[in-house]
């Protein structure tokens, strides 16, 4: 699990762009198995946090209908090329994942 | 493969102790993050889902949300949906899509410095509103736009 996310962040003008990809089933728990005709298990992230220098830039609660494989776009101020971001993941089966990347 | 097996794995060495605790169903994962808003997840109308989350349902619509989206989505399972709030003091972000069955899909808390303004992809069941409400210096303002969605991306 060590590399579900993407990230990029990119400062123009004071203010820093980020992009993210994260890789994740993103279970709705309400599409079926053709096979079985049961349910595949809901199993989404539900929280998704973003840091810079300690402070929280951006903190997210999602829901089921955030699609596979989210992507996620932001911006703020007040960081310069060099310093780290800290992005981070927590689904509803307690898996979680975290990155750091250099702002460039 | 068993997948089960491979997520508690995962869980495990993720989290160490914690994820065996999880894991083995000792602490349910919905006790784990009291945070997550449930009852909001779970409300199933836009006017209680917004109540639940944010406290109230009483919006103003503002002419300075931008939202952007498609106006036809041929696969509702991506919907690519820009928000862009120029009220000054955007505190969060509520998206919502009326006709999900939960139609509350994500709020984005802003924090010092972040700017109004959040990108992201989100599933669609029907030809639904896309509801926008954006809380600002204490109050709610709201935008919203119709998306036709031909193809549903929820269930299969």
């Amino acid at each position: 699990m060590a590399k579900s996310i993407k990230v990029r962040a990119k400062v123009k003008g004071g203010t820093t762009t980020v992009k993210a990809l994260i890789s994740h089933a993103m279970e709705t728990g309400m599409r079926k198995n053709k096979k079985t005709g049961k349910k595949f298990p809901a199993h989404f992230i539900q929280e998704v946090t973003c840091s810079h220098n300690g402070n929280t830039v951006l903190s997210a609660d999602w829901g089921a209908a955030i699609s596979k494989n989210p992507y996620l776009s932001f911006k703020f101020s007040g960081a310069k090329a060099g310093d780290t971001l800290k992005m981070s993941w927590v689904d509803n089966k307690g898996e979680s994942d975290s990155v750091e990347a250099k702002i460039k | 493969m068993n997948t089960k097996r491979r997520s508690f794995i995962k869980s495990s060495a993720a989290v160490g102790a914690f994820g065996v605790a999880v894991g083995a169903g000792l602490i349910t994962p919905r006790a784990v993050m009291a945070a997550w808003p449930k009852a909001a997840f779970a409300s199933t109308d836009v006017n209680s889902a917004i109540k639940n989350a944010l406290g109230s349902s009483d919006t103003t619509a503002s002419s300075e949300i931008a939202l952007k989206a498609p106006e036809i989505a041929e696969n509702g399972a991506v919907v690519p949906i820009t928000v862009t709030s120029k009220i000054a003091g955007t505190e969060s972000i509520t998206l919502l899509i009326s006709k999900n069955a939960s139609p509350l899909t994500a709020t984005f808390k802003m924090g010092k410095g972040a700017e109004g303004f959040v990108s992201t992809r989100v599933k669609m069941s029907k030809t639904s509103d896309l509801v926008v409400v954006v809380k600002a210096n204490g109050k709610l303002y709201s935008a919203k736009k119709e998306v036709k969605v031909t193809i549903g991306g929820c269930g299969g």
